[in-house]
């Protein structure tokens, strides 16, 4: 579903690296400069191999544990025309997931590993999912903005320099095209309902805004990062620059949905060109002490989801074992017959 | 606030789409359940699609049903607003999911019967059920592809994986004698060639189990008592659990639209 | 924790518009046989295939980028390869 710009820098000062290097670098740079596509046995600096190990890895498991707030109301779904959309997109999440995890592999570092990572929790994943689905509403929200958000981040990285990863994008972006229409669709049918129904739509929309806005990672000013990423085309664009488009996109939806944003400072700005085409919807101040929580591993429900994952890796042990075991069986006995 | 269970006028062919698809809606409830659970990413991925597959066949045969039955029925009603007692799945369909051994061998004892059961309702007589049978077949046909792999890796995998089988197999067999099943109603649609007998696909049904189950090497049970009344309604306690969680919201809020 | 590793396939998969396969991403398989499924249910969602390989992905060579120059290079100035290089009146048509 979604990466979030949580990764900080750790690549070693220019002046200690030998002059050899620095001229590899220079040549990989010209490279992404002129738009080409590295592949994975191409030469690459160090740090742009670990940021992007970080930020694919990150995506991969924000996919896989964002199955479970979705996957937490396929077996309450209210019709069996939502109960089947609902299923084939929280599948579609598990297989982003994998595709990313390949892209992951391409850089060196097996499915395992990054999955141990997960869950032993030093691998960070979008904040976004720490937060409980309480009612049906809130997959309405989850497919209207979570999506929304996601697609907002995800069509650039389609032009990441790391061809993998592009490729990966491009496929998950693809698929994910019917994702927001069908979270859209559950919060217009539930606005057009009882007045019970409409309500639950409102609160779901209160709960969900403000964490959809965090995910677009630290404003610029307090982003470490962003920098290096944008020069080597990871980013493309700002977190800021990214929360501004959805917030645009988004505010139109909501006042044709009938709900109300939770953002008493919600107000639009014109264009200050002057030219009438164009505008901004300014926000409200976003609660960052909430999202370090969170990002902390204090949010309502990363420790459940952290539990749920490795509860489906541990039960699985044995049929993954299964299936090697017998795999060797197989081999020997080809090679005895 | 009135209670909002419906009532089925249960015609032979009525009763004959609420069997069908209360098995698919049930079974492909129960593989959705494993969602966020497998045992990797690769099987949760397989898992959902035979789950899908089957949502879809249980549409098909309610919309069907709610078309012969004429009262102002629908998938969701009969999906949504019947009680346990109305429900007409096997008791096979709705055993919990357990491990993965357990839901491989239900749904692989389930598909060893359901790919020549639905290839060879291409040929009833009513085309709307041929149609729904000619999709049907093919997705049965890879469930038992698939599921049949899994038997046999779990069967002769690790001492682990075989012990785990074996008790699925041996806590699944009783529920396997109900799929052969059919009563008057049924019979009557039999002998108008509208649908076939369950009980002329058993040979082939335990040939292919016996051959699985062998390559597995894991024990076929002996014939013995087997556990029926899921299609009239006699079912186990699980279901019940199931429904409650499945029906909740159309419960809490009757005649909202979703 | 994890102490199962799964080998790595590569998929390529050949489309409804009869192209030759192509590589579409790979995934994790005790075996052939599973490997084949799981590209089937992990690849082929929205009727993306006719036909699935399933190959290995410790069983490809691949060229070494670094090479790129001593492999690729020299074919680029063979322009003699392309039918452009030669000239052919227009009134003798298509050719």
């Amino acid at each position: 579903m979604y990466t979030q710009a949580l990764n900080s820098r750790d690549d070693t000062p220019a002046a200690i690296r030998p002059a050899e290097e620095l001229e590899l670098e220079a040549r990989f740079q010209a490279r992404v400069d002129a738009e080409e596509r590295i592949e994975a046995n191409d030469w690459m600096p160090a740090a742009y191999r670990k940021t992007l190990v970080r930020q694919i890895s990150q995506h991969a498991h924000s996919e896989i544990i964002g199955m479970l707030p979705e996957g937490n109301w396929i077996t309450r779904a209210p019709s069996l025309r939502r109960k089947a959309a609902l299923l084939a997109k929280v599948q579609d999440e598990c297989g982003h997931g994998l595709y990313l995890y390949a892209a992951a592999e391409t850089l060196g570092v097996s499915r395992e590993e990054l999955t141990e990572q997960l869950l032993t929790g030093r691998a960070k994943y979008s904040s976004i999912f720490n937060y409980p689905t309480m009612s049906w509403a809130d997959i309405g929200a989850i497919g209207w903005l979570v999506d929304g958000a996601a697609i907002m981040n995800q069509i650039p990285l389609c032009r990441c320099s790391y061809g993998p990863y592009a490729r990966a994008m491009i496929r998950v972006c693809k698929e994910e095209s019917f994702h927001q229409r069908q979270g859209y669709e559950i919060m217009l049918t539930l606005c057009r309902g009882s007045e019970e129904q409409k309500a639950m739509a409102q609160d779901a929309l209160n709960r969900w805004w403000w964490p959809c806005l965090m995910m677009f990672g630290p404003p610029d000013a307090a982003s470490q990062h962003s920098d290096q990423s944008t020069k080597w085309k990871i980013k493309r664009f700002s977190n800021d620059e990214l929360r501004q488009k959805f917030v645009d996109a988004t505010v139109p939806q909501a006042q044709y949905l009938g709900l109300t944003l939770p953002d008493p400072d919600l107000r639009f700005v014109p264009d200050e060109d002057g030219d009438g085409t164009t505008g901004h919807w300014a926000y409200g101040e976003i609660d960052w002490d909430e999202f370090k929580q969170v990002i902390a591993g204090n949010g309502p429900c990363n420790r459940d989801r952290l539990a749920a994952r490795n509860k489906a890796h541990a039960e699985g042990e044995w049929v993954r074992e299964a299936a090697m075991a017998h795999a060797a069986k197989r081999r020997a006995r080809q090679q005895a017959a | 606030m009135a209670t909002n269970t419906i009532r089925v006028n249960e015609s032979p062919l009525v009763l004959y789409c609420l069997r069908r698809a209360d098995d698919a809606l049930v079974m492909g409830h129960r593989l959705s359940e494993w969602c966020g659970r497998g045992p990797a990413l690769e099987e949760e991925m397989a898992l959902a699609n035979m789950g899908l597959d089957l949502l879809g066949q249980a549409r098909s045969l309610y919309t069907y049903a709610a078309e012969v039955e004429a009262a102002g029925n629908d998938e969701d009603r009969y999906a949504y607003l019947r009680d346990a007692r109305q429900y007409r799945n096997l008791l096979l369909a709705e055993q919990p999911n357990g491990d993965f051994a357990r839901t491989i061998l239900r749904q692989f004892f389930y598909a060893a019967f359901a790919d020549p059961y639905w290839r060879a309702m291409m040929k009833s007589s009513d085309p709307t059920l041929a149609a729904i049978a000619a999709k049907s077949e093919k997705e049965s046909a890879y469930h038992l592809r698939h599921t049949a792999e899994w038997v046999i890796r779990l069967g002769d995998g690790t001492e682990e994986s075989h012990r785990r089988a074996a008790e699925a197999v041996a806590h699944l067999w009783p529920y396997t004698g109900e799929m052969f099943e059919a009563d008057a109603a049924e019979q009557e649609l039999i002998a108008a060639g509208v649908v076939m007998d369950p009980a002329s696909f058993r040979a082939e049904w335990d040939k292919t189990v016996s051959e699985i189950l062998a390559e597995a090497t894991l024990e076929k049970p002996a014939p013995g008592w087997m556990q029926k009344g899921g299609r009239t309604g006699l079912h186990s306690e699980h279901l019940g659990h199931m429904l409650a969680e499945m029906q909740v919201l159309q419960r809490t809020y009757p005649d909202a639209t979703w | 924790m994890t102490k199962t590793v799964t080998p790595l396939w590569e998929v390529f998969i050949r489309s409804r518009n009869g192209l030759s396969h192509k590589h579409v991403g790979s995934l994790h398989a005790a075996d052939a046989t599973l490997a084949l499924q799981a590209a089937r249910d992990v690849y082929t969602r929205r009727g993306e295939g006719l036909s699935i390989w399933v190959v290995p992905s410790n069983a490809i060579t691949a060229s070494d980028p670094g090479e790129k120059g001593m492999m690729f290079e020299p074919a680029e100035t063979k322009i003699y390869r392309h039918p452009t290089f030669y000239e052919v009146p227009n009134e003798v048509g298509h050719m």
